[in-house]
């Protein structure tokens, strides 16, 4: 029943990274053809449109929820692929704590650097 | 995920590719894992490399100049075409598990009918999507 939670959000999940890092593919790697998002000329890792996008609370948000999705949808499906082949019971449940620690801490870097980030643009 | 009581994965990752006579979305299926293992390995790196923009220009400019060179590109592009195709598959899976395009229940009268056929449709037309989205990103690349 658990798994069948976490499956589910799973599924969640990456429909919320279908919508978000669509966005940010097409802003990072599509610019060339539907230029959104990318105020100053040049490239968009180019400092004056990384400052411009910075200074949005939307994308404050939009990377926090991408970083959030990305995680729990990346290690969950690791770790069902190594579920898979079949660990021992004990290996299993350090496996478990291992990725909900390691989920955790890069998520809350990973919230860090977005907030710090969004401060030094509004600064900027 | 669902424990595997009655019989264990004797192949493991072996039977990803080496299992038998596969239909087309069995490959699929594989792809899916080794572009999803790619993908979460790059984005482990990026929120470290990406992170250098909370320590000001330099810093971020420093960063950039770590990961240029036409080495990083071919693997960018990569990561694009990755992205392209695990996301389009992915919709494709979210379709499938939910019932669709996968034809109505019918009797199991002999002879019986699989319904692999009535996805492929599906599995066809996303790839030819993804292909799209991996060509449309292309253009950016070769710049």
């Amino acid at each position: 029943m658990r798994d069948q939670g976490l499956w589910t959000w799973h599924l969640c999940a990456g429909i919320v990274i279908l919508v978000l890092l669509g966005l940010h593919m097409t802003i990072m790697h599509l610019d060339e053809i539907v230029r959104v998002f990318n105020a100053a000329p040049g490239e968009p890792i180019g400092w004056a449109n990384v400052i411009a996008r910075g200074k949005s609370a939307f994308f404050l948000v939009n990377y926090v929820l991408l970083l959030g999705a990305a995680l729990f949808h990346g290690l969950y499906g690791l770790r069902n692929i190594l579920f898979e082949l079949n660990p021992a019971a004990g290996l299993k449940k350090a496996l478990n704590g291992l990725f909900v620690v390691a989920g955790l801490a890069l998520f809350a870097f990973g919230t860090w650097a977005a907030w710090a980030g969004y401060t030094v643009a509004r600064g900027a | 995920m669902i424990e595997n009581k009655g019989r264990p994965n004797r192949l493991g990752i072996v039977g990803w590719l080496a299992g038998g006579r596969w239909g087309f979305e069995r490959y699929l299926y594989t792809l899916h894992r080794l572009t999803g293992l790619g993908l979460l390995a790059y984005f482990l790196i990026h929120i470290f490399v990406t992170s250098s923009r909370a320590f000001g220009q330099d810093a971020w400019a420093a960063s950039m100049a770590q990961v240029t060179g036409p080495l990083f590109r071919v693997g960018e592009f990569l990561v694009f075409t990755a992205f392209a195709f695990h996301a389009l598959n992915g919709v494709r899976l979210v379709l499938v598990e939910l019932g669709f395009a996968i034809g109505k229940p019918i009797e199991p009268v002999y002879p019986y009918r699989t319904s692999v056929n009535e996805q492929r449709p599906l599995a066809i037309g996303v790839m030819i999507l993804a292909a799209i989205l991996t060509i449309a990103g292309g253009i950016g690349f070769l710049e």
